[in-house]
């Protein structure tokens, strides 16, 4: 055919129109590398400043959540639209990389093919990256759509903290549009210019972005495609620097971020901060000041945390504070902090002078009193999170600051003077700490062994402070102790030895109390010479478990009358009211800070005719009852209580039996119950009192056997009253 | 300003329950925990804050032995800079106005702008402040429940009254006050704050050092003195209302109109 110029001749015709630009490609490419980096460099510079964190560790352990939680985006799947679209995002970035590389890179350097791709690969790769260039368009569209139209609640953002973050969403997804598309202009551009010299068009992956372009391009004139080549490159240059330059100063930074938040995020969630890394119990007098009062005293890795908050509201979502109208909502504590560090560590000018993080907002202070008093550390934004951000860690060092500087509310500075003087928080007398065991009739069923140096034995029942002196939870007390008994468990009390856990002291700041209680506790169970702790108080569990050092292993109720109800040796008696559907409310501090979600419910289900639902936040999505220790003395400013909240949760899953294995879960939801005005309604029981009232105790004899003799024996008896 | 606070150790009346002792004439003190007068904790509070925006030191003293050392600590780790422990055997069984004689001649050792008192010990009569002040022959007023630095060595008070007014009073330097609870939120004092002063010495001044003669205070010198103690008889108890939740809320609302509690 005359004129017709072959393929090679439009290919090079392309290429030729490229290269005009090439001087001007290379310096976009350095400007936007130096200026990343530069933008970069000043990023790290508080984190230079922050204080020691010790992440360096396991590295293989670190790698796997890397792989777990950032390339199988592990935590997304928990809100299931956002989540797949966001999935699909980032697959498609990561599929896209190596061919955005490509294209940058084609620009200064003509013949430029990846390594890696020049052979049969190369095709194969196109096509996959045509459909994630299609797909990740798509999700720009729908994300913007569900922004502008349809504006999830967690997305909101209340007026004191600041206005709307949807037009900046709106600009960044829009830019991210834009790159897919000026990436598929490139693409199509190139694809449909065989068509001018009469050949067939480069094959591109059917119906995907760059197809469809490249179909509506067939009759552009080759000149026109040259220009479009030329545009295509030039926008996908400067769209893809700008983003990667404007990143840093958003929540998009989470895209640069995320792999290392995830590497270096802590591997034992229940192991809290220290006052400082590096710095033992013994040594804390060498620290000036306790805890956080200016943004440098947080650590590298908190910071790292501020700058990959997505912004995505899951956390708070998730906040019973925040659902109860409390000040806290952990998504702002974070983007405030961001913000905080923007502005006096800016990429351009001087730096200003930090002031004290919580206070007065006049005095430049982000964070009030209340915003950090009203958490009760129950995980479940930490649970949520898909970046793994750190919150609980960063409210205890608040706190401890607080504490430091001596501004600690009235309503709290009781319970903790009681703390110290009498070793619990209610102020009465250590000698009174065992009466509950002296109930009447109980003392006479089950007598309860005090231990010490003299009178020991193999398990040591952990009571802590509400159950020993609290006269509605004695009766949890007094149902454990007879559960004991009847699997014929060795046990008893430290009685007046025995000092508060300590596991709210130290969640509220008071570290240097928290040690002495510990201290004082750890003492008396190894003069105890018990080589095994139960408890049915899972913050006194959380606490021997992971806050206390060198003492035996420790178990929950729950899980030892799972062990024996599997064992055969607890057997139970059908419920008595037909009409009672129970629930099971998880206990923050048992299931999500210890997943311990299956025994409970384990157990609750050998009980016969026993019928359960379970309610819509259950095992690590359960709602906090209001908190336990320390909160219960606090006086929030709130619109609803939690536990109000949870007790309807309890309603509209059709139960009218809630049941807790915790005494300060009894406590609020008993006066919630009362509050919500479901009295008559709704009941609370505590799964030992449950269970202690459910077992059939048709064998006396059991108590006075070893545990060894026993087992063989139940059968028997099991045997003799089947008879 | 030169603010001394006179402060006494007491046992905490929400840490311990108070019993009578077997013989009968005084509360059974074994099991005891103590801790700072709650109202010298407040008057503690606000001569900080007072001398954080005006200038000057704030001084504790405790007419007491070396157990009251640890209240004088206490109040030192919240931000006193001085604490002053007054002890003699001879100042045992001093009634109100034996020590409120000690206090008069410490207060001569020193040049003190502003004396504060708690309005009242938990264990005590209310009355030390007053008398210290006419000792001294300084202005006295009590149950301040707010202090403002005014120019001219003069300070602007207020008082409430029985019904909820306040009474806003000009009083002038030297002054005694006596304080009462809720002037201000005092600030929180832990463990750590008393071991970061426990090196610190608090020197003690005896009866030789401040020239009181043994006539004056103790046993001897008290001109009230304690006949008896008791716990009294325990009445009938609340009122349970019976009755549906609307049925109770109509009655305590009329209760609580019959006995002038609503307008």
């Amino acid at each position: 055919m005359e004129g017709m110029e072959s393929v090679a001749q439009v290919t090079s015709s392309l290429a030729s129109s490229l290269a005009t630009g090439r001087i001007l490609f290379l310096l976009i490419h350095l400007l936007g590398i130096v200026c990343f980096a530069y933008i970069v460099a000043k990023r790290l510079v508080p984190l230079l400043r922050a204080k020691p964190d010790l992440r360096f560790d396991h590295p293989w352990l670190r790698l796997g959540r890397v792989l777990q939680f950032w390339l199988g985006q592990w935590r997304q799947p928990r809100y299931k639209l956002a989540g797949t679209l966001h999935i699909f995002i980032f697959a498609g970035f990561i599929l896209l990389a190596i061919r955005a590389f490509s294209v940058l890179l084609v620009g200064v350097s003509e013949n430029f093919v990846m390594p890696g791709l020049a052979g049969k690969a190369g095709p194969i790769y196109d096509v996959i990256t045509d459909y994630a260039a299609t797909i990740v368009f798509l999700c720009m569209v729908i994300a913007v759509i569900r922004r502008v139209v349809f504006k999830p609640a967690r997305y909101a953002v209340p007026a004191k903290f600041g206005k709307a973050h949807t037009a900046d969403a709106v600009f960044l997804l829009s830019l991210i549009a834009i790159l897919m598309l000026a990436d598929s202009l490139f693409a199509a551009a190139r694809a449909a210019a065989p068509a001018q010299a009469g050949y067939p068009v480069e094959a591109l992956a059917a119906f995907s972005l760059p197809w469809m372009l490249k179909n509506a391009l067939l009759s552009a004139s080759l000149s026109t495609l040259g220009r479009l080549y030329f545009g295509a490159y030039l926008l996908h240059e400067l769209t893809f620097y700008f983003l990667l330059c404007y990143r840093p100063f958003g929540i998009q930074f989470h895209v640069e971020t995320s792999l290392f938040n995830i590497y270096f995020a802590k591997l034992d969630r229940e192991i809290l901060k220290p006052v400082r890394w590096g710095i033992s119990d013994e040594h804390l007098d060498q620290v000036k000041s306790f805890g956080v009062k200016t943004f440098e005293d947080f650590t590298w890795k908190h910071m790292l945390d501020f700058y990959s908050c997505a912004d995505c509201g899951r956390c708070s979502d998730n906040c019973p504070a925040n659902a109860a109208g409390r000040p806290l909502s952990p998504r702002f504590l974070t983007i405030k902090a961001r913000d905080y560090s923007f502005q006096h560590y800016p990429i351009f000018g001087p730096g200003k002078n930090g002031t004290a993080l919580v206070g007065n907002k006049d005095s430049g202070s982000i964070y009030t009193e209340d915003e950090i008093w009203s958490c009760t550390t129950c995980g479940a934004c930490e649970q949520e999170c898909p970046l793994l951000v750190e919150y609980i860690d960063k409210i205890v060092d608040l706190r401890r600051g607080m504490i430091d500087d001596g501004n600690v509310p009235q309503s709290l500075q009781k319970p903790l003077k009681a703390l110290e003087s009498r070793g619990n928080p209610y102020g009465k007398m250590e000698k009174k700490r065992a009466d509950w065991v002296n109930a009447k009739q109980f003392q006479q069923a089950c007598p309860v062994k005090i231990l010490d140096k003299t009178n020991g034995a193999g398990t040591l029942y952990f009571v802590d402070s509400i159950t020993s002196y609290d006269d509605r939870m004695q009766s949890i007390g007094r149902a454990t102790a007879r559960i004991l008994d009847h699997v014929g468990e060795s046990f008893g009390i430290l009685g007046a030895a025995e000092r508060d856990s300590g596991h709210e002291v130290r969640r509220f700041g008071e570290e240097t109390l928290f040690l002495a209680l510990r201290d004082h506790n750890v003492e008396a169970i190894r003069a105890s010479g018990a080589h095994r702790i139960v408890t049915a108080d899972p913050h006194a569990y959380n606490a021997l478990k992971h806050d206390y050092k060198d003492v035996p292993a420790v178990e929950h109720i729950s899980q030892v009358i799972a062990r024996e109800v599997s064992a055969g040796k607890i057997k139970f008696n059908p419920v008595a009211n037909d009409s009672s559907v129970y629930t099971y409310h998880d206990p923050c501090y048992l299931g999500r800070h210890n997943q311990i979600y299956d025994e409970p419910r384990d157990v609750l289900d050998a009980i016969p005719g026993l019928k359960r639902v379970e309610m819509a936040r259950s095992r690590d999505r359960s709602f906090c009852c209001g908190g336990g220790g320390l909160m219960l003395f606090y006086e929030p400013k709130e619109d609803q209580r939690m536990g109000v909240k949870r007790v309807q949760m309890a309603a509209e899953a059709g139960a009218n039996v809630m049941v807790t294995a915790c005494p300060f879960c009894m406590v609020n939801i008993e006066d919630a119950i009362k509050v919500a005005g479901l009295e008559g309604k709704m009941t609370a029981i505590d799964l030992a009192e449950l269970v202690d009232q459910q077992i059939a105790r048709d064998c006396p004899d059991l108590k006075a056997r070893s545990i060894a003799a026993q087992a063989s024996e139940v059968k028997e008896c099991v045997a003799l009253s089947a008879k | 300003m030169e603010i001394l606070v006179c402060v006494r150790r007491v046992p905490d009346t929400s840490e311990n329950e108070i019993q009578l002792n077997s013989a009968g004439n005084d509360i059974e003190r074994g099991d005891l925990v103590y801790s700072i007068n709650e109202a010298d904790n407040y008057a503690v509070e606000e001569a900080l804050q007072i001398v954080a925006k005006a200038g000057g030191t704030v001084t504790v003293a405790t007419v007491g032995a070396e157990d009251d050392e640890e209240v004088l600590r206490r109040e030192m780790a919240m931000g006193a800079n001085r604490g002053v422990l007054i002890s003699d055997d001879a100042f045992n069984g001093s009634d109100g106005r034996g020590i409120a004689t000690i206090l008069n001649a410490f207060v001569e050792t020193g040049h003190y702008d502003l004396i504060l008192t708690g309005v009242q010990a938990e264990d005590g009569g209310a009355q030390v402040g007053g008398m210290l002040a006419a000792l001294l022959d300084y202005p006295f007023a009590s149950l301040v429940t707010s202090i403002e630095v005014l120019e001219d060595r003069k300070l602007k008070i207020s008082r409430e009254i029985e019904g909820g007014q306040k009474e806003i009073n000009e009083i002038d330097l030297p002054c005694v006050l006596s304080i009462q609870t809720g002037i201000n939120e005092p600030r929180y004092v832990g463990m750590r704050g008393i071991r970061q002063v426990a090196g610190v010495p608090i020197p003690t001044f005896h009866a030789k050092d401040l020239g009181i003669g043994p006539g004056a205070v103790g046993e001897a010198g008290a001109k009230v003195k304690r006949v008896d103690y008791f716990v009294p008889v325990l009445g009938k108890g609340a009122e349970i209302l019976q009755g549906s939740r609307e049925e109770n809320i109509d009655r305590v609302l009329e209760l609580l109109e019959a006995k002038g509690g609503l307008k």
